[in-house]
């Protein structure tokens, strides 16, 4: 058949992974580091990212650990960044060959970046996700382990700025995302929750308080 | 179990369910479009709470410190198209820079 001819392959899911690598690595660096500042020691961060796969839930969970607040406020914030799994993989359910346990297994490989490139040339092919997504994971895991490795040889990474550059990390990420009227509403409206709760609720909760402003979405 | 160890496997296997959601679990189905809507406002939303909470976040207060500047700075590069790297590395030299001098 000749639109077989024309079928992506995993190859191809690496090869469109690679212009892209520089930010995973950049991120599990992040990551590490900041987790080994946190008090998560090497193998607290690796075990994340090998098994939640997603930055800035493990972020969020790490920022509430790291201001002493609640495991389940932690476990909130992460998974309300997190939810937007629930719809990617929804989006990509039929394109996983195999039986149930390989499904599970192999969805693992969804984030952000391998779900955005399988679906690239108008509908999702699961050779680019798996390919991507292989790539994606084995970078973010392995670099996680470097950046908490670095961190915790790190005696003051504050005096770095490294406080503010994950910061700068964030704002660089939402940017794209802060596009037309409704985001930037929901954003600002985000930013001025978090502001006015922070000095009166406990840690993380303001965090969480902010997600509210996602409703907006219910406006038409 | 240290809070800590609790959040990472309570985390872990969260994660591990939504994006098994579709194709072990649901299997060919759409989300409703206001629910679409909502959940694409998630990203924006949550990491900009992120960045006030990083920037002037402190112990149940608000700190305005050398993070404010050097995030400023960022905000001004990031909206000139600089990549992630060039954000966070203006980010640092400007917020440990301030440190160092004050």
């Amino acid at each position: 058949m000749p639109s077989e001819v024309a079928e992506a392959r995993v190859r191809d899911g690496f090869r469109a992974a690679l212009p892209l690598l520089p930010g995973p690595v950049l991120f599990g660096l992040s990551f590490g580091v900041f987790a080994s500042t946190a008090g998560l020691n090497a193998v607290a961060a690796i075990v994340m990212s090998a098994t939640t796969f997603a930055g800035s839930a493990q972020f969020a969970a790490t920022t509430v650990i790291h201001d002493g607040g609640t495991a389940a406020t932690a476990i909130l914030a992460a998974g309300l960044l997190n939810a937007r799994y629930i719809g990617m993989s929804i989006s990509v359910a039929s394109i996983f060959p195999g039986s149930r346990p390989r499904r599970l297994v192999e969805s693992q490989l969804i984030v952000d970046e391998s779900w955005a490139l399988s679906g690239r040339s108008g509908r999702f092919q699961w050779p680019i996700l798996f390919g991507a997504g292989l790539l994606f994971y084995v970078v973010w895991v392995s670099s996680t382990a470097v950046g908490a490795l670095v961190g915790s040889t790190l005696a003051n990474p504050e005096s770095l700025g490294l406080d503010a550059a994950f910061a700068a990390l964030f704002l660089a990420l939402a940017a794209p995302y802060i596009r037309g009227r409704r985001a930037v509403t929901a954003s600002l409206l985000a930013a001025a929750i978090t502001l006015v709760l922070l000095p009166v609720a406990p840690p993380g909760v303001p965090f969480i308080a902010a997600a509210a402003a996602c409703l907006l979405g219910l406006r038409r | 179990m240290s809070t800590a160890w609790v959040v990472i496997v309570v985390v872990g296997v969260a994660s591990i369910l939504f994006k098994a959601a579709g194709p072990v679990f649901l299997g060919r189905r759409d989300l409703p479009p206001r629910m679409v809507a909502v959940v694409s406002l998630i990203g924006p939303v949550m990491l900009t709470a992120l960045v006030v909470t990083q920037t002037v976040g402190g112990d149940q207060e608000i700190v305005l410190d050398a993070r404010l500047p050097g995030v400023a700075a960022a905000a001004i590069v990031v909206r000139r198209g600089a990549p992630v790297a060039v954000a966070m590395l203006v980010a640092a030299v400007v917020t440990g820079t301030i440190r160092l001098v004050t």
